[in-house]
Formats: structure tokens, sequence, C-alpha cells
């Protein structure tokens, strides 16, 4: 478990770094969705199933979709 | 109009003068006692109460669908903070959420754009007959996330999170299916009444607002922990229904 664990913790880090450089808005929205999908795994293995429940439906699926429509409101992302 | 602010004054004046008046209550013997400002007792009050005892008991052991008429009586420890010893705290939450809502929706309306909706006008043939399979599954499992709130994790807000996703995609699938702004308003309204009428109703035949006034039940039951599952349910409809129209306002806006 703690090897899956710091896999996870290490994909989580490049996401976040990801969510960062990448140039395109669209790219670090999913880098930041991921991030949010691994942090409920994580928190399941830590025995936490009602945050991991929170974090899996609103974390990395309602706030991502939020986004991904603010994102189509402003679109920066077509003009750059 | 001016008879609606005239009601609004009158309601508001009964329910300070009330809030006044329980500050000034002389507690029986036996019961829990307020004391003035500065002199309260801390250690007979809710830190040892809550924190060196079991949630579902006193002292006993608790055994699951054999132990009845608990204090609690969620299988569910989250569960039994959540809704029930600390449900005024849940109020002040979904009421932040709603304002949240209330902002967005207010924000994206001050500028009527001419922008079309964000869903294609035809989605894919994959897309449409997956999710035409998927949403009522959808709605079934936020259903069954909150109906169990108090025996397996999840809750009112997982639940209610899992319903606005399913919304989500149906108007994103389908051009066509809208959600009138009426039945949020409603479904939003009539949740938030259930929930502050159920800490009136404990107000008026317990004595503290949020009481669990309903006969606990045997531990792990579908009807066990009184007015946990009731709560909760309202939480759930509260909280779908906000965030339904968050996504709503920022598709249609």
């Amino acid at each position: 478990m703690p090897l899956i664990s710091s896999f996870l913790i290490l994909i989580m880090l490049i996401a976040a770094l990801a969510a960062l450089f990448f140039d395109n808005l669209l790219n670090s929205i999913i880098a930041a969705g991921l991030v949010s999908l691994i942090a409920s795994v994580l928190f399941y293995f830590l025995k936490a199933p009602d945050v991991a429940m929170t974090e899996a439906a609103i974390g990395a699926g309602l706030t991502t979709a939020i986004f991904v429509l603010a994102l189509y409101k402003t679109e920066r992302g077509k003009s750059e | 109009m001016k008879f609606r602010n005239f009601l609004a004054l009158i309601i508001v004046a009964v329910f300070a003068f009330i809030i006044f008046q329980a500050f000034t209550i002389v507690p029986a013997a036996g019961e829990i006692t307020i004391n003035k400002f500065g002199q309260a007792d801390l250690s007979n009050r809710t830190a040892s109460r809550y924190i060196n005892k079991n949630v579902n008991s006193d002292s006993k052991k608790v055994i699951y669908k054999e132990s009845s008429n608990l204090e609690s009586g969620s299988a569910n420890i989250v569960t039994s903070v959540v809704a029930n010893y600390r449900s005024f705290d849940t109020l002040g939450e979904i009421t932040v959420l709603f304002l949240a809502a209330a902002g967005i929706a207010i924000v994206l309306n001050l500028e009527k754009s001419e922008k079309s909706r964000f869903a294609a006008k035809e989605a894919s043939l994959i897309l449409n007959t997956g999710i035409k399979i998927i949403f009522p599954l959808l709605l079934l499992a936020g259903a069954y996330i909150f109906i169990h709130g108090h025996l397996s994790p999840g809750g009112g807000f997982q639940g209610g999170a899992v319903i606005a996703t399913a919304f989500l995609l149906k108007m994103l699938a389908d051009y066509k299916f809208e959600i009138k702004e009426k039945s949020i308003t409603l479904v939003e309204s009539a949740a938030g009444i259930v929930f502050v009428g159920l800490g009136l109703y404990g107000l008026i035949t317990r004595g503290s607002f949020l009481e669990n006034f309903l006969a606990t039940g045997t531990v792990g039951e579908l009807f066990s922990g009184g007015t946990i599952a009731v709560i909760y349910t309202a939480i759930a409809f509260k909280v779908g229904a906000e965030l339904t129209n968050i996504v709503k306002s920022l598709i249609e806006a």
C-alpha cells in the first residue's frame, strides 16, 4: 500500500506542476481535475470515505466542469 | 409588496423576541445550566461530554443491528456529527452555498450577452445515447447515497453533488433540455423550510434547536437515527438544487 500511495502522490505532484506550467488553460484544468481525483483515492486509503466521495464528486467532477464553462465564457483559451 | 414587507418585519420581530427570551430562561433542576458570560464552567460542557464518550452511547458497547435507542443511532460517525450534534453548522454551510449560487447567478445575469449556449446544437450520438442511459442511474446513485447517509459513507452533500452532475451531463448532451428556474427555487426553498422546520419543532418539543425528536431505532437499519435521515434528505435536495443552479446559470448565461 505505501508503494501505491507514493506512486499516486508522485503522479499528483507531476499533475499539479503541469497545471501550473501548461500554456493551454484547458490542459491546466484537466490536470487540476487529476489532482483532485488522486486526492480522493488517497483519502479513501486514509479511511476517510466521506471526504473521498465529496472530493470525487465536487473536486474532480463539478469544479472541473465549472472551470471549463468559465473558460468558455471568457474565451481566453480560444484567442491564444 | 408593502404587505409582504410588513409581514416579514413582524416575523423577524417575533423571532427576535423568542431568541431574546431564550437567553433569560431559568433552567429547571437537572438540566444543563447556562451561566452568564464569562462564568461558564467549560469542563461540564461540550468538551468533556462529547469528547470523552462514544458517539452512539455513553459507555456501553454498541453492536450492529442489535443496540437500539441510542443517543444518536447513526452507524456512520461522521453523519451523527454533521446531521445531529452539529447540524446548526450544517445549516450555516448550506446557507453559504446558497449565497455562492445566488452570487454567481446575479453576476452572470448583470449583462445579457448574446453568446450561445455551451452545449452543441447536435451532440454526438454516443454522448446523447450514453447520457440517456446514465442519467437515471446517476439520479438513483445520488438518492442511494443520501438515503443511506446514516448507514454508509456519504450523505446529503455527496448525494446532492452526484444529482447535480447528472443534470450537468443532461444539459450538455441535450440542447433542448431545460430546467425551469421556478422548479429549482421551489425545491431549494422547500428543502430549506423542512430543515428549519425540523429545527423549530425540536426547539418547541425538546428545548433546543435541531434536537433529535424521533425515536433512534436500532443501529444499522434504514429507519434509524431519528431526524438524521430527514435532515440529510433535505440537505441533499438543497445542495443538489443549488449546484444545479450554478451549472445552469453558467451554461445558459
